[in-house]
């Protein structure tokens, strides 16, 4: 799959911060207020949970890496429903749009991390005292890590439909509903499956540090690889890590060659385009099924829902039908209604939000906050500007060369998925024996599994180098400084420009883990916004963890907005090849 | 023909407007009081310019598009929405590419609720007569421009309309497939093997125009009206080189190149007078190209239209805003179906590059109002450059916002080749800079 088509939708749809993000930062996080505020009203502490103790024992492991699995796959089920119904609301509906959109935009700034306090709140509140809500919380940790970009890809895809096909559909007397499964989802299946397997590599990490969660008084330990190698942690057991990683690769390998690869294999007929194109994914797995009998009749009941689902004459919701054309101009008063409307909640939650958080926190607390924020955006930028030095000329190296690349890009690609926090530990190990600085040497972790996506990114653009340019930068006697500077980067300036948002987004979130790192008792911290929050997180201090959500939510859109978002417009604009 | 078919009235369009919003807030007409009707047994063709508004009628007629006034009815019912009894072939195919030929000749019996048997039956039957046997399984991608459209005209037909709207079919289609499509079509027709009683087709194409319908509604741009109406009365098949059928096509030609009394705010063509005017895009390459083989032989200065857009493979709609471009810049003369030359024309033909980009400079300041303009706003200013805002929201006061933007890289193209001025891309400006 070519990773170009798809372009990074962290960046969001708006070129400038403008007031609808802060309506949907407002509105985010009077929600979370809400949450903790009747959370707290119950004043029921979180109940002590039945739960089978972890074991250290490797055999426990297959059980272990089996529930994990399917925590993530429950989670990314969650999450491509909520997309089809998400996407098709702010898509269908105008006024819809107008909130769903900015929302979608903050909610993926948001550190998923940090939801997760909430959403253990929330969850144990809904059922007290049994294990059911705290698995509840976990995958819905992995479905706020998961959700936004998939959302956001079909959004967009829906608002690209072809005109032509439209016309089609309509002509033909297609229903809105039979409409959305014959034309809307299968036009944006790449992107969605393409964005799926990015949620999914993100997702290992999520899982990994949510199963094993501490919010105030209460530990969560829900049976599952996290918190196996959180038990290790706390038993400075570094075999069982070992264990433990070993047991994730072969997890990633299985779900990347019986699930991944064949849905990808399979999607390539989706492909909106024109003419066959060479070069065509396969799958073993796929190739199993199509050509067994025995195999391909379990995929009948499957087609036969799907002609089902599609062809039942549901009546659509009126935003659906499709009038011919809009019919004169949108009524001005439901209009004024609805920003009435909207006005309104965002003025009462942020009346709760600072009702909430006046009682607690002063304005000093604020500026610290940022005084955090600003460090670790300074570790961000520093280590993407790191990464970059290595993994670009090492991409470009690997890229030029089709053999090598075709063997190491799964490798990156694979690296990506790979949950960073398992090896955390080991790299922990090292700076207590050490005695190194924690502010500096912790600050790695953060970008330990995100920088792969600046490796894979720059791989897939020097792979994609036209060869033509390359033979005339060669007969010119192009070389050195002037074939980097004025052929190469600006080549691979869009792929690479995609990889470190990617990376930048990703490291970002796992500054909230990456900057507090335990080794059995010793606990190190690199002060920032990382550690401020996950402290807080421990202390059950939420007014400090909504504080420190918000504000890390605000550099982050800023960050996108006012750095990535131009850079990758120029690269669109001016650097994009064919 | 077809006389066993009673004539009632398959459509009914009465005084039908429309217009869409322009930038500026007033509303552009597209489609001025188009009166249409068609009964069973007929092709009918509407023919015209791009900018028309012929396409856009089909679409009223197709139920996609909502007249702004007058009537439209299908079989005595108002249009609302895509009316019964209709299906349409688009230019561009507009197959589902992620199925099958077979899933998308069903998908239209699909909407209609018709169970898989005889949906099967139905789909199959439509495949084999329109000669797609032994493809069913293939997938759109894996066919030739041909063949998809092929596809297209059984998922239309398959439904057994009682009216068939046809988008400028074959205008994607290359000419020797287009060919065959197009008699086996008329073939199917003539021998009464079509499930369809009528056909409207819409085509820029005369001689496609003049080969396959009874009757032609010639349009006029600008706005979009109903200029003439043709009947032809030949038998078919009909032969491109009967004297007849080229004395109707060079009539239609004459027809469409002469000009109505001249329009204060024409859109489109050269009439207009102000800025307002409309600029194709038109390479300054071709133009020198055309202006070249123009002055050379056979044509010697004067060309025949049907002639020169056949030798030049060029569609008639092509050379209209070739021959518009030129004649707006006073290089050739349009009338009658004939292109030909001014002196300065001629002139221009044999100069070297340099004179050639002055005199096209001269040219563009004294005849291309809004280039004069820009022009005289360049050198007035001190600093000698302008937003491109500026002029494109004097622009957007006549046309379009699509329009605008096609007349701002006609002038960005222009102003370039003659050194008038500077475009920056980044900074959208117009400057007197040069690189030197």
């Amino acid at each position: 799959m070519n990773l170009r088509e798809f372009s990074p939708p962290a960046l969001g749809q708006a070129l400038q911060p403008n007031i609808w993000d802060l309506v949907a930062l407002i509105l985010i996080t009077g929600a979370m207020v809400l949450i903790v505020y009747g959370g707290e009203q119950t004043a029921a502490p979180l109940s002590a949970l039945d739960v089978t103790p972890v074991t250290l024992d490797p055999a426990h492991l297959p059980a272990y890496a089996l529930r994990t699995t399917m925590r993530m796959l429950l989670a990314i089920v969650c999450s491509i429903i909520f997309t089809f119904i998400y996407a098709a609301l702010a898509a269908k509906s105008r006024r819809a749009e107008m909130v769903l959109i900015p929302l979608l935009d903050i909610l993926q700034s948001v550190p998923i991390l940090g939801f997760l306090t909430f959403t253990v709140v929330f969850f144990m509140n809904l059922f007290p005292g049994r294990v059911f809500g705290a698995e509840l919380a976990c995958v819905f940790a992995i479905f706020t890590s998961q959700a936004w970009n998939m959302t956001f890809s079909m959004y967009q895809s829906m608002r690209n439909v072809p005109k032509d096909l439209e016309e089609a559909s309509q002509s033909f007397h297609l229903s809105g509903w039979q409409r959305f499964w014959r034309l809307d989802v299968p036009f944006a299946m790449p992107g969605l499956i393409w964005n799926t397997m990015m949620s999914m590599s993100g997702g290992w990490f999520f899982v990994v540090a949510s199963e094993a969660i501490t919010v105030g008084k209460t530990t969560v330990t829900l049976p599952g690889i996290g918190s196996y190698v959180a038990l290790a942690i706390q038993q400075r057991n570094l075999p069982a890590i070992g264990y433990a990683i070993l047991t994730m690769l072969l997890v990633i390998i299985a779900y990347d060659q019986l699930l991944f690869r064949p849905v990808v294999a399979w999607a390539d007929k989706f492909r909106f385009e024109q003419t066959a194109s060479g070069n065509v994914p396969t799958s073993w797995m796929l190739d199993l099924f199509r050509r067994t009998r025995a195999l391909r009749s379990l995929s009948l009941p499957f087609e036969a829902l799907n002609k089902m689902i599609s062809n039942l004459h549901i009546v659509p919701p009126g935003a659906w039908k499709l009038a011919p054309e809009p019919q004169g101009q949108p009524s001005r008063i439901i209009d004024a209604l609805w920003l009435a409307l909207i006005v309104a909640i965002t003025g009462y939650a942020a009346w709760r939000i600072y009702e909430y958080l006046s009682t607690t926190l002063s304005p000093s607390d604020v500026f610290g906050a940022f005084g955090y924020g600003l460090l670790t955006l300074a570790r961000v930028f520093v280590l993407i500007a790191l990464a970059t030095m290595i993994w670009v000329p090492v991409g470009v190296w690997i890229g030029l060369r089709p053999k090598l690349a075709e063997r190491i890009q799964p490798l990156a690609q694979f690296l990506a998925a790979f949950p960073a926090n398992l090896a955390f530990p080991v790299f922990v190990v090292a700076i207590v024996r050490y005695r190194l600085n924690a502010d500096i040497w912790l600050s790695p972790l953060m970008i330990l599994g995100t920088q792969w996506y600046i490796l894979f990114n720059v791989i897939a653009g020097a792979s994609a180098f036209p060869t033509d340019l390359r033979e005339a930068a060669g007969s010119f006697h192009l070389k050195g400084w002037l074939w980097w500077v004025k052929v190469v980067l600006p080549g691979i300036f869009p792929y690479y420009i995609t990889g470190a948002i990617t990376a930048s987004g990703g490291s970002w979130n796992a500054s909230i883990v990456a900057e507090v790192a335990s080794w059995g008792n010793t606990h190190l911290t690199a002060s920032g916004l990382g550690a401020y929050i996950a402290t807080a997180t421990e202390n059950g201090d939420f007014p400090r963890v909504v504080l420190g959500i918000a504000v890390m939510c605000i550099l982050v859109t800023l960050f996108n907005r006012l750095v990535w978002r131009p850079l990758y417009a120029f690269g669109e604009r001016r650097l994009r090849l064919g | 023909m077809l006389d066993q078919v009673q004539r009632t009235n398959l459509l009914d369009i009465r005084s039908v407007c429309r217009s869409f919003p322009k930038g500026s807030g007033e509303d552009l007409l597209v489609l001025e009081k188009v009166d249409l009707t068609i009964h069973s047994g007929e092709i009918v063709g509407l023919l015209g310019r791009s900018g028309s508004g012929k396409s856009t009628l089909l679409r009223i007629i197709a139920g996609l598009v909502s007249p702004s006034s007058g009537e439209a009815k299908c079989r005595g019912e108002t249009i609302q929405g895509p009316p019964n009894g209709v299906a349409m072939v688009f230019q561009s195919f507009a197959l589902f590419p992620w199925l099958t030929v077979l899933q998308n000749v069903e998908l239209g019996l699909e909407a209609l609720g018709i169970d898989s048997a005889e949906r099967r039956t139905r789909a199959l039957a439509a495949i084999d007569l329109i000669g797609l046997d032994g493809f069913e399984s293939a997938y759109p991608k894996e066919l030739s421009g041909g063949m998809r459209q092929r596809v297209g005209f059984a998922r239309a037909l398959v439904v057994h309309p009682d009216l068939l709207l046809m988008d400028e079919p074959f205008s994607a289609l290359d000419v020797l497939t287009a060919e065959t499509l197009r008699t086996d079509l008329i073939d199917l027709w003539i021998e009464g093997r079509l499930p369809i009683k009528s056909v409207l087709m819409v085509t820029h194409n005369i001689e496609e125009a003049v080969l396959m319908c009874d009757r032609i509604l010639v349009f006029a741009s600008n706005p979009g009206r109903v200029a003439a109406e043709i009947k032809v009365e030949l038998p078919h098949p009909r032969n491109r080189l009967d004297p007849t059928f080229r004395q109707l096509v060079d009539s239609i030609y004459a027809r469409m190149t002469q000009r109505a009394e001249p329009r204060p705010l024409a859109i489109e063509g050269i009439q207009g007078t102000g800025v307002g005017m409309v600029l194709n895009h038109v390479s300054s390459n071709v133009l020198s190209g055309l202006i070249e083989t123009l002055a050379g032989p056979p044509y010697n200065g004067h060309a025949d239209l049907p002639v020169l857009a056949g030798s030049l493979q060029l569609e008639a709609d092509e050379i209209f805003h070739l021959g518009e471009a030129l004649q707006l810049l006073r290089f050739a003369q349009l009338s009658e179906g004939d292109l030909m030359l001014t002196e300065a024309g001629q002139r221009f033909a044999h100069l070297e590059t340099d004179a050639r980009k002055k005199l096209f400079a001269e040219h563009l300041i004294n005849y291309v109002p809004v280039i004069g303009l820009i022009r005289r706003v360049l050198d007035e200013r001190p600093s000698h450059s302008a937003p491109v805002a500026r002029f494109r929201n004097e622009l957007e006061d006549y046309m379009s916002e699509e329009y605008a933007d096609e007349t701002l890289k006609t002038i960005v193209s222009w102003g370039r080749y003659a050194e008038l001025f500077d475009y920056n891309e980044q900074a959208e400006s117009f400057s007197l800079e040069n690189p030197h």
